[in-house]
């Protein structure tokens, strides 16, 4: 039988061209041509652009290239916003991703054992994905809201908040009615960050589910048969395994995350107070769009490039790597 | 079941427990927002979990009555259906010819396909705002169906060749000994198995149309024409006034089905991304 298979597959790649399309180079070229030719037009062209942009001093008012110029780059790097917006980056997304990876690898360890009502908890962990973000975030505007939060109310019934027109009422861990979640930099710095693993983490914990099913029921079996403890367990034999897929999640959840508007746009517009909680996203649409500025927006989305290319591509080798050994 | 083993499947609900409350709580409460009266919504001493006031229909009403919600669902729909096809029909050829025919190149190209995803909306939109003003797609759903796939396109041509390269080239091999021409054994072979693929990027692009923000709220401005994302923050918030009732009930009315379509191909989803993104 191995025989006759060997000769089949030889013969196979003998196939006269009968057709055209059977000349391979010719039908990957022409495969590849739509997606090839969309990107190179509706990606390429406003990418130059908007790198000419960068280099410029076009706005809405003058929109001509008259000449190019790195004013714009000293411009925007000597502005104090700019570089908290920069550090912001840096912090929500590193904040909000080790929060959500760790949290969705305990997550989905939860769900891969068989328990009753499954299905639902399955539903109403994907809630936050199935949710337009821009949407998500107006329900959580209300859940941190300086006068209405529900999350202030329970803490004013646990006796964490003041309850008013109670005499002698003491707040635990804030002598006020409220916390204003979004009334001060720190705490609107910890909103930003919940929002963000509230809407990652469907996605993350879905991702490692898919990884954790690809480890073989017999390696678990065997290493249960050992009696090796969970932790160990863990550590020694899932995580190795999870690893490619884990960075796959990882930089998932880093390029939604470092890239995001909405949820700064929408939450804390950038305040408080003012452009304190800023991101390079939401910056540059301040600055580009509403100010009309479009050669200092172009230039403040810029610096998110090399972040985002040396992240991935770092991730990917990685991920590749461990898949081989 | 021994004492451990009830011991372990205990924690595993608490566990469960705790993580269906962070992620459905909000929900939760805008279920119940949307049928309060906003004397009962406007009082921080009011329980906000249950009625203290019998539930109303009025803020259903003002969303369907005055206001384009029933447009802004149906653009989004047609938006997102039109995407998803855009996408199929350009990222299974594109992500078949970088994983099988382009031979060394594939990978290299399958890379860059990655890294063109990775240019934010927020540098391009600019630029592309010229090119919707050219094609005269402004005000129109037509700028979101052109634009939307400079996204998705990149992204599920990248997942769908670590996909397609998990599929053992011998079985096309075998149906084109049998007398079928390469294009003949990828319809009838490698596309039916390249089905939880397939699937896995229809889901990524239809998420990733759906959560789209920037571009819809850049480029279209009139109110029929708006999507859901846009329609919903734009029009039920005017000024300071937050229509709260009905921005909840616009939010439910979406998730509750999405998540549902959702759950139902989780387990195919789950298979596709494995495969693809680990290969790709």
């Amino acid at each position: 039988v191995t025989a006759s298979t060997t000769v089949q597959t030889q013969s196979a790649a003998e196939v006269p061209h009968r057709y055209w399309l059977d000349n391979e180079r010719l039908l990957g070229a022409v495969m590849l041509f739509p997606a090839g030719i969309y990107i190179i037009v509706l990606v390429g062209v406003p990418f130059v652009l908007a790198i000419l942009f960068a280099f410029s001093d076009v706005t809405v008012g003058s929109p001509e290239i008259k000449g190019l110029t790195l004013e714009t780059f000293q411009r925007v790097l000597s502005d104090p916003n700019f570089q908290r917006a920069l550090q912001n980056n840096f912090l929500f997304t590193f904040l909000s991703q080790l929060i959500t990876i760790v949290l969705a690898n305990i997550l989905a360890q939860a769900l891969a054992r068989n328990f009753r009502g499954k299905w639902l908890v399955r539903f109403l962990i994907l809630l936050p994905w199935a949710t337009p973000i821009a949407i998500g975030t107006i329900g959580w505007l209300w859940m941190l809201d300086s006068v209405y939060s529900p999350i202030d109310w329970i803490f004013r019934n646990i006796g964490l908040l003041k309850q008013p027109g109670v005499l002698g009422s003491v707040g635990l861990l804030k002598n006020s009615t409220n916390m204003y979640w979004l009334g001060e930099p720190v705490l609107a710095t910890m909103s930003v960050v919940l929002v963000h693993v509230w809407r990652m983490l469907p996605m993350s914990t879905v991702i490692i589910m898919a990884g954790l099913t690809s480890i073989s029921p017999d390696i678990r079996d065997a290493v249960q048969v050992d009696g090796v403890g969970w932790w160990r367990e863990w550590w020694e034999v899932t995580l190795p395994l999870l690893r490619p897929i884990l960075l796959v999640a990882l930089l998932f959840g880093i390029i939604f995350t470092f890239t995001d508007m909405t949820v700064v746009y929408v939450l804390t517009r950038g305040g408080p107070p003012p452009n304190t909680t800023q991101v390079l996203a939401s910056w540059a649409f301040i600055k580009g769009i509403q100010g009309g500025n479009l050669s200092e927006g172009a230039a403040t989305v810029i610096f998110m490039l090399p972040v985002l290319l040396g992240v991935s591509l770092a991730m990917l080798r990685v991920a590749r790597q461990s898949e081989v050994r | 079941m021994n004492a451990r083993e009830i011991g372990k499947s205990g924690l595993n609900y608490g566990i469960i427990t705790l993580f269906v409350i962070f992620t459905a709580f909000p929900f939760y409460w805008m279920l119940i927002a949307t049928f309060k009266t906003s004397n009962d919504l406007y009082k921080p001493a009011n329980n906000p979990f249950i009625f203290n006031q019998p539930p109303i229909l009025d803020n259903i009403k003002l969303l369907f009555n005055q206001t384009n919600y029933a447009s802004f669902v149906a653009n989004t729909l047609i938006v997102g259906v039109a995407v998803v096809l855009i996408t199929v029909l350009m990222a299974v050829p594109a992500a078949y010819s970088l994983a099988r025919l382009a031979g060394p190149w594939g990978e290299k190209l399958g890379i860059a396909m990655f890294m063109v995803y990775l240019i934010p909306p927020t540098l391009l939109f600019i630029p592309m705002s010229r090119v919707v003003t050219v094609l005269g797609l402004r005000d129109s759903i037509g700028s979101q169906i052109v634009i939307y796939p400079t996204f998705t396109v990149p992204f599920c041509t990248w997942l769908l060749m670590g996909f397609m390269k998990s599929i053992p080239p011998d079985v096309e091999e075998q149906a084109m000994v049998d007398g079928y021409s390469r294009l003949g054994a990828i319809v009838r072979v490698t596309l039916p198995l390249a089905l939880p693929g397939i699937l896995t990027i229809v889901v990524f692009a239809f998420t990733l149309t759906m959560h789209e923000f920037i571009y819809a709220l850049a480029f279209v401005t009139a109110s029929e024409h708006k999507v859901i994302s846009t329609g919903v923050t734009t029009e039920l918030i005017r000024g300071d006034v937050f229509f709260w009732q009905a921005i909840m009930a616009a939010g439910i009315i979406v998730a509750v089905p999405v998540a549902i379509v959702y759950n139902l191909f989780l387990d195919r989803f789950i298979a596709g991304f494995t495969l693809g993104a680990v290969k790709g």
